[in-house]
């Protein structure tokens, strides 16, 4: 851990590698020691961030710890003090020479056609170690060519070396056992249970894993050969945890993203979504020229740049003319970088002069609260002495973020405390309390009056999400009030889903907030710039997505911008998102594909997507990192940021840059947060890991915690409906993606089995939901994972739409059942 | 849920279960009881199993299938191992085996029609001075004839006519008990001898089967 002091020298272990003295850290496996000396110790098993199983045991050095020389497995042995290690004797040779000869036996010479062909460790180091010929004559051991394991993984038993890397990632790191080595002898393989799928959102690790062809993934297999790729790292921006991958492309397509390993963030893994979901760059809904639309009713049709922008151009001109700078509304910007985000912001206040601008699709919690809230980083966090998580299921939201939680909770034992309305995927592994929905700041009050008092001695660190939408952020803010005057020395880590939340937040992205987290009424003089130059910034903060909403629903938006925001996917409430761009003047929505909010457009820009544009991104503990631009947007699309300065040239302002790079160097010149992170820092291999920027409070940026609400009583005729994301969902880029799409599940009715057999119904009757907005009606599932008295359903997922029985700002949602 | 075991073996599931302080622990008995109960090990069953100890399906196959004892195919009520291995072999195994295939009509490894004898040719059964040696469902025979195997044949096959054989509600029975039946008596443990659920880690005192240090002195 990076927050451990520093080794004390008397820790070291001296040893001898191949002659030469090295100090390995105390309790260091040999094998990882020797690597950080510089010798590589060939193996196949041995990952650094699994237990060690000594499997394949061709890490076989010869080893002398004063008992003479005798062949050892270098990643079971521990160093220790005056060890003796020759990694090229002719006892070591033989020995690597002798396993792989035995590993070869059974292995299929298809290399030729072969994904792993050309970056196979088998077949490198059976080049570099191996006796170059087989005295094997007999037939090889043969399976079926490969099976499913899962939708998104094949295995190749006849490959299989039996490394145990891939099981042991579903048991040890995912947690997810649903592949087992199976028979014994000879006939050992790996299998799932029949009908029973490797279903994890982490398959796709395996795959990166596996030091043979014996697993590939379905999206890659036979796409390209190693040799043919060209690589570029970057990082995911699929959710706001921010891993590190490397983006690798062949003949201008994204065909593979590997997960890279750095020690803050993801540890080398990635999920499935991440990992998979750049198919939807080649989707048939994505946007590659401008569309507009003629009438209300007509279709979009494909337009010029000249034409769309000199279109949007003049809706904002006539917007601000007639009705003022505050009929101008942008919504969305979690799908920028943070460079685009910035020239959005700058747009809107600077040039057209509104402060209506929101990140969050009132799906989120309060910017003024994340802001300011004393961050804790994902590392803190997992060496704290005590987790409180608030109602999110991070391996539905933020799936490698509970691959750290968890590892903490069950590797390292940290104590977890959580506190959700419905039981979670880590509820198993911590104390979980359960509340009624809309009753978790209750709640939180009542664990820290009575058992909560324990945690005041050591560090806590408070994961803070939005976990059910069905009810307004305002519980889970409040519960956060009671949390800070009963533990003021907690931390927080902001849990949010979506991509770059933070970086559009800490770019200004929110009403009443400038870039890096300064509060608007804090310029002097009021209304002054940010950055220097312009008499339009509004004095009196704008609408929050919420009231944009609204006001649009009221007709008084005249120009809503959609930064890549989906408004009818993601508000949670259907009705107002619907009422909303109905009632908006012009829509122009700059996205990456053809949302169901984007065709309702009047204008659609086509945005540059991930892998496509160079830039910054933030994730949620504020680690700012580059992206890797690795292909060429399709047609005519381009970044976001480009988009802005040229609508800012229309309207006759230069925003005063013309690549991102100008933008940063911009940012850091202009907004203190930034300005120990100029450009070069940036682009230094120092920020491989991302260089952690968070607010300090010198931007006068104050939040009000909202005052207590009572929960409302409990109504004996309805439940309380608990709504919440799952990962695979109709979210842009898994929807577009056609490996993920069918992995979304038909949204569900989710009730506690007793709960059916009260109402008489068995699962997958059909049930009819009523709330104040809507009746809706959808198939019923028994899950005992909910408590009695509360009715869950996924947010936005495929089949009928949970928002549409929400109503925004409500502090719970009551629906009644019925039967048909 | 999956409904495989009977309610009574369910119950029976749960007493094997509260027996250790990790519930996994009662993996490999509950895949005895699941082959006690159908002769087999059924998926269901093994499904079954997998929540009852509280890990994956997959998990319970890993086990199950590295135990060549546990059938995952449905064997006859006989399961006849004739040894194959060095010392049987020179004893006239080989002759015994044709015979056997030719007398019950299948291939080693098939099961009659009537579902009555499964054939097997195994490995070493640590019977050598006894060469050559069978097991009928695990229990030996010794220097087995030809003409001994017809008689064991018809013997198991009047007592499976007649509807006897032993049963575990019915230990005093003779004959040969059905395959996968693995003991005629049952072993019950008092609560207040068992383990319990508590962690193996966590638990710091004598075991619970260990006598109370006075109880010594007061005998």
């Amino acid at each position: 851990m990076s927050d451990q002091p520093e080794k004390r020298s008397d820790d070291g272990v001296n040893i001898t590698i191949d002659g030469r003295q090295f100090t390995a850290r105390k309790g260091e496996l040999l094998i990882a020691a020797a690597e950080r000396a510089g010798t590589y110790i060939p193996h196949f098993c041995y990952h650094s961030r699994m237990s060690p199983v000594g499997m394949c045991r061709m890490c076989l050095v010869e080893v002398d710890s004063g008992r003479g020389p005798g062949l050892q497995p270098s990643c079971m042995v521990p160093v220790s003090e005056g060890m003796v290690v020759d990694t090229e004797s002719e006892t070591t040779k033989r020995a690597q020479e002798g396993i792989l000869e035995l590993l070869l036996i059974n292995h299929p010479l298809d290399c030729p056609v072969c994904d792993k062909g050309g970056e196979c460790p088998l077949q490198d180091q059976a080049v570099a170690y191996g006796p170059g010929e087989s005295r094997f004559v007999e037939e090889k051991r043969h399976y079926e060519k490969p099976i499913p394991v899962s939708d998104l993984v094949n295995l190749d038993r006849e490959r299989c070396i039996l490394c145990d890397r891939c099981t042991r990632f579903a048991r040890e790191v995912a947690g997810d056992p649903l592949i087992s080595f199976t028979e014994r002898g000879n006939r050992t393989q790996v299998q799932t249970f029949p009908d029973d799928p490797f279903s994890s959102y982490f398959s796709g690790n395996t795959v990166q894993i596996c030091p043979v062809g014996a697993l590939t993934a379905s999206p890659y297999r036979f796409r390209a050969r190693p040799w043919d790729l060209d690589q570029v790292e970057s990082t995911c921006t699929t959710c706001a945890v921010g891993c590190r991958t490397a983006v690798q492309s062949s003949g201008d397509q994204i065909v593979r993203r590997l997960g890279v390993d750095i020690d803050p963030v993801n540890h080398g893994w990635l999920c499935d979504r991440g990992r998979f979901d750049y198919e939807s760059a080649r989707s048939p809904e994505r946007v590659t020229s401008p569309l507009m639309r003629g009438g209300a009713d007509s279709e979009p049709v494909e337009a010029t740049w000249p034409a769309a922008m000199a279109a949007a151009a003049s809706a904002l001109r006539d917007a601000i003319e007639a009705h003022g700078a505050s009929s101008v509304a942008v919504l969305g910007g979690a799908r920028l970088t943070n460079e685009d985000a910035y020239a959005w912001a700058k747009l809107a206040r600077g040039v057209i002069g509104t402060d209506n601008v929101d990140c969050q699709l009132a799906d989120g919690l309060s910017a003024e609260m994340l802001l300011t809230l004393p961050r804790a980083t994902i590392d803190e966090t997992c060496s704290a002495d005590t987790i409180i998580t608030l109602g999110v299921d991070p391996k539905e939201e933020l799936p490698v973020l509970y691959l750290r939680l968890r590892h903490a909770v069950v590797e390292d034992k940290v104590a977890m405390v959580e506190f959700s309305p419905v039981e979670t995927s880590l509820s198993p592994h911590c104390l979980s309390v359960r509340h009624l929905p809309g009753a978790l700041a209750e709640s939180v009050a009542e664990y820290l009056a009575t058992d909560g008092g324990s945690a005041g001695s050591g560090s806590v660190v408070v994961v803070v999400g939005r976990g059910s939408l069905a009810g307004s952020g305002g519980d889970v803010e409040a519960a956060v009030a009671r949390i800070r005057e009963a533990l003021p020395h907690a931390t927080f880590l902001p849990a949010l889903r979506r991509g770059n939340v933070m970086g559009a937040l800490q770019m200004g992205l929110s009403p009443g907030i400038l870039p890096g987290a300064r509060a608007l009424s804090s310029l002097d003089p009021p209304g002054g710039d940010p950055s220097g130059s312009d008499p339009t910034t509004p004095i009196e903060p704008g609408l929050d997505a919420a009231g944009i909403l609204n006001a649009a629903a009221a007709g008084r938006i005249a120009v809503l911008i959609l930064l890549g925001a989906d408004p009818l996917a993601d508000v949670p409430d259907r009705d107002l998102a619907e009422r909303a761009l109905a009632g908006s003047g012009t829509v122009v929505a700059i996205d990456t594909h053809l949302t169901a909010s984007a065709r309702r457009a009047h204008i659609v820009l086509p945005a540059a997507g991930p892998g496509e544009k160079s830039g910054t991104t933030t994730n949620l503990e504020g680690r700012v990192s580059r992206l890797g631009p690795k292909v060429t947007p399709p047609g005519t699309a381009r970044p976001d940021w480009m988009i802005a300065a040229e609508l800012a040239d229309r309207l006759g302002t230069d925003l005063g840059f013309a690549d991102s790079r100008q933008i940063w160097a911009e940012i850091s010149a202009e907004v203190p947060m930034f300005s120990d992170c100029p450009v070069d820092r940036i682009e230094s291999p120092e920020a491989q890991d991302g260089i952690l920027c968070v607010p300090g409070d010198e931007g006068g940026l104050q939040w009000d915690p909202p005052a207590d609400v009572a929960s409302p009583p409990v109504d004996a005729y309805a439940l309380r409906l608990v709504s919440s994301r799952r990962l695979y969902d109709r979210a842009t880029m898994t929807a577009n993606s056609p490996s993920l799409a069918g992995l979304a599940d038909e949204s569900r009715v989710r009730l506690n089995p007793r709960e059916l057999d009260r109402l008489g119904i068995v699962e997958g009757d059909r049930l009819a939901l009523v709330s104040p907005r809507k009746r809706i009606i959808a198939a019923v599932s028994a899950d005992d994972r909910i408590p009695r008295g509360v009715v869950s359903m996924a947010f936005n997922a495929p089949g009928p739409a949970a928002s549409e029985l929400i109503e925004l700002g409500a502090l719970v949602t009551e629906v009644r059942v019925e039967t048909l | 849920m999956t409904d495989h075991f009977t309610p009574a073996n369910l119950d029976l599931a749960h007493e094997i279960i509260d027996r250790y302080p990790v519930k996994r622990s009662a993996m490999i008995p509950l895949l005895h009881l699941a082959q006690e109960q159908d002769g087999w090990v059924t998926e269901d069953a093994m499904r079954q199993i997998a929540e009852l100890v509280g890990v994956t399906p997959a998990e319970v196959l890993g086990t199950c299938s590295f135990y060549e004892m546990f059938k995952r195919r449905p064997v006859g009520r006989f399961l006849i191992n004739i040894c194959g291995t060095l010392s049987c072999q020179l004893m006239g195994a080989g002759e015994l085996i044709h015979h056997a295939e030719r007398k019950l009509g299948i291939t080693s490894g098939d099961t009659t029609p009537d579902g009555l004898f499964t054939l097997a040719v195994a490995e070493c059964q640590a019977a050598c001075t006894e060469a050559p040696c069978l097991q009928v469902n695990y229990r030996h025979r010794y220097r087995v004839t030809p003409e001994d195997f017809d008689i064991l044949v018809d013997e198991l096959r009047s007592e499976a006519d007649r509807g006897e054989g032993p049963d575990p509600g019915n230990p005093d029975a003779g004959g040969v008990p059905r395959h996968g039946v693995l003991s005629l008596s049952r072993q019950h443990i008092p609560a207040e001898r068992a383990a319990g659920p508590s962690s193996p880690t966590s638990d710091q005192g004598p075991p619970a089967w260990m006598p109370p240090p006075d109880a010594e002195e007061q005998k």
